[in-house]
């Protein structure tokens, strides 16, 4: 997809002025947030597995190279291939070249972040191969022409009567006056038209939520099946699945498994794991006749031994978006990347570069909370101010906010001046709140006032009331 | 320079390899050899009533429905009240794993028995797992002429049957048993961990079963010691 981050602004008002999207979002907070504290809470041993989670992936961060070539050499020995890629174009290239070997016309495709990410849709279309998604959600945005608004739930910002108008747009072999009222109706004929896919398409093309070095396995985690019927269906089964993706051991994945369903849906664990190994044996009486992994890099090896390192041990739940104030208020699209929310805020640069995405570790409150849920420990909004930091550094702000924050920083590091500074604005700005104590209007501040009312400061400074507490603490004593 | 050479030098070069390159590679020998096993949760650490108690309570909640057994001469006649009851037709597929085929079909003499993979048309199908995994409820299954996969997904009633000795508390437990049954570190092409039926959340985040996989998983435990405490009353 077009990188659009630089118009956040703008993405995001209209995101808030849109009655259908905010109505959809707030199945986010229903959906997700408590579902996630139920599961684990039930779970006692879950903090600790949240640290083995991520000493698990910085050791295999620390030793990737190691591992990659392990986990290759294991796909080869049970008969598959792996094709590495260092740039999102070498990944496209060599998914296009196994298709064209094939003559495949229709590719299915289980739910992947990554060929989103590599933009593979559009590049298989242009080369007259036609992919089809297979799950719910994201077959739901590609009938809209959309991308995913959300890493695990990709229509997440779609209500159930723009699916049914979809559907009725497109699955034009169903009789007209047929009754889609109920969710449950929309599914079943998804189901129908998506099984007759599976059987027609040439080839399968999944992601990969673990590559397994100790066997040369791919796991998909699920709760469909669709993933599972591309698969086992296809002729060929492609694996596009990111470098970081590699974890050491099967009892590595069972640990992080652990992790990634109770912070994704609040599920124990989610109703598909599968573990894949290579093509078709000689005796098996189904699945796919060619196995092949495509590796992709573009631009993760960079992150490596940098501030950003942390962030390359992400799997993908979602859970920092679930609890997002930001990402609640104008959902995934508005932050024009494949990757949205806190995780997408300190991705998106890393892959892009911050002068193409500066707006996105801004837009956080640095509330805390995708810190806080993230099962792999990874410190959003410390990343995130690395990244404000470096946008300073480079110039790439407006001019205004560069002299209102090299003023802001002159004065807050004087604390003598900030503080007569301080006690000279207060008693203004407490006149300007009047009866209400709320200031609707003030001058250089339009930003703010334009949207709500600022509180008017009351009574003494912090500063002032600590040093009153101070002298009657004394006296009280005395 | 190939793809994959200029990954693996960027990525040494990025962590600063090149020191001391020997402990490096030993340290990731020792843990592919090793695998050691994490933390292991409480809750599935229980003498085999409890386990298989908590396996039975696990599946229910991820909407699995459970029955035992007393042996695999009672497998038939479970399979046919399962299809009876919701009316489905007297017709199963499955593969050709000795254990099952050992079960009398013939005195079930109303059902058809389709060996093989499957070819969509199937109502309902019947596998053999590997094991299970009490702490999530979760069912293994592996690839084969034994179990097809296919069976495992297209169907839309999945019927598995588990031996109750097979029933471990955690998933590294079951990791161990598959490495046993192997013996020679391969991995079978797929190894399905199943808890519950397809589902999808994905229209207004309202849970729906049966996506595209079965809308239904029920579970045969075959438990000829009796071990299985019996189902507490609500």
């Amino acid at each position: 997809m077009e990188l659009t981050s630089l118009k956040f602004k703008e993405q995001s008002s209209a995101a808030i002025a849109n009655a259908d999207l905010q109505r959809a979002l707030g199945n986010v907070e229903k959906g997700f947030i408590d579902k996630r504290r139920k599961s684990t809470d039930a779970l006692p041993e879950f903090d600790r597995l949240r640290d083995n989670a991520r000493d698990i992936k910085n050791h295999t961060l620390a030793h990737l190279d190691h591992y990659l070539e392990a986990y290759e050499e294991k796909v080869t020995q049970s008969g598959g291939h792996v094709h590495w890629a260092a740039t999102a174009a070498e990944a496209r290239e060599a998914v296009l070249a196994i298709c064209q070997q094939r003559k495949a016309k229709t590719v299915t495709k289980g739910k992947s972040m990554i060929t989103e990410e590599i933009g593979l849709n559009d590049f298989l279309s242009a080369n007259d191969i036609t992919p089809v998604e297979t799950d719910l959600g994201e077959y739901i945005i590609q009938l809209r022409g959309e991308h995913p608004s959300h890493i695990i739930a990709p229509a997440v910002h779609v209500n159930r009567d723009q699916v049914e108008s979809d559907f009725r747009r497109v699955h034009t072999q169903f009789e007209a006056e047929r009754d889609l009222t109920e969710p449950v109706s929309l599914l079943a004929e998804a189901r129908e038209v998506l099984r007759q896919k599976y059987f027609e398409a040439d080839i399968g093309i999944t992601g990969a939520n673990f590559l397994v070095a100790e066997t040369g396995s791919s796991v998909i985690v699920t709760n469909e099946g669709n993933g599972d019927l591309t698969q086992t269906l296809g002729k060929v089964h492609i694996v596009v699945a990111s470098i970081e993706k590699v974890v050491p051991t099967l009892e590595d994945t069972a640990q992080i498994l652990r992790v990634l369903a109770r912070s994704a849906t609040g599920q124990d664990m989610s109703v598909y794991t599968t573990v894949s190994t290579g093509p078709k044996r000689a005796d098996d009486p189904d699945g796919p006749e060619e196995y092949h992994v495509v590796l992709v890099d573009n631009g993760r090896s960079d992150m490596l031994g940098t501030e950003y390192q942390e962030m390359l041990r992400c799997i993908r739940c979602g859970a920092c978006m679930n609890h997002c104030p930001v990402y609640h208020a104008v959902g995934g699209h508005a932050y024009g990347s494949v990757y949205p929310g806190p995780m997408g805020a300190v991705l998106t640069p890393s892959l892009h570069g911050i002068d193409k995405s500066g707006h996105l570790p801004n837009a956080s409150t640095f509330c805390g909370r995708c810190e806080e849920v993230c099962p792999m420990r990874i410190p959003l909004p410390k990343m995130m101010r690395h990244w404000r930091e470096q946008e300073f550094e480079k110039h790439l702000q407006p001019s205004k906010a560069r002299f209102g924050l090299g003023i802001w920083a002159y004065v807050a590091r004087r604390p003598k001046l900030y503080r007569r500074a301080v006690s000279l604005a207060m008693p203004v700005l407490s006149r300007l709140g009047g009866a209400r104590h709320r200031i609707a209007r003030l001058p250089l501040a339009g930003g703010w006032t334009r949207h709500r009312d600022l509180p008017a400061p009351e009574g003494a400074t912090f500063m002032q009331q600590w040093a009153e507490r101070q002298r009657h603490d004394k006296g009280s004593k005395a | 320079m190939s793809g994959r050479d200029a990954i693996l030098s960027k990525i040494r070069a990025s962590l600063g390899a090149g020191g001391d390159e020997a402990a490096r590679k030993t340290a990731v020998a020792e843990r592919l050899a090793g695998h050691p096993r994490g933390v292991i949760p409480e809750r599935g650490h229980l003498p085999a009533a409890e386990r298989l108690a908590l396996f039975r309570d696990m599946a229910i909640k991820a909407n699995a429905s459970v029955a035992t057994l007393a042996g695999y001469d009672a497998l038939p006649d479970a399979v046919l009240t399962y299809l009876r009851e919701r009316n489905l037709p007297a017709s199963v597929r499955m593969g050709t794993d000795p254990r099952l085929a050992e079960a009398p079909w013939h005195e079930a003499a109303t059902l058809e028995v389709k060996s093989g993979a499957s070819d969509g048309e199937d109502v309902t199908g019947v596998s053999h797992a590997l094991g299970a995994v009490a702490e999530t409820g979760t069912l293994a299954l592996t690839s084969g002429t034994d179990n097809p996969t296919t069976v495992n997904f297209l169907p839309e009633h999945h019927l598995v049957v588990v031996d109750a000795k097979d029933v471990t508390g955690d998933l590294e437990s079951l990791w161990s048993a598959l490495r046993t049954s192997r013996g020679d570190g391969s991995m079978p092409r797929t190894v399905n961990l199943v808890t519950g039926p397809s589902r999808s959340g994905d229209i207004e985040q309202v849970l729906l079963m049966g996506a595209h996989g079965p809308r239904s998983v029920h579970i045969l435990v075959i438990d000829p010691e009796g071990t299985m405490p019996a189902e507490r009353t609500p």
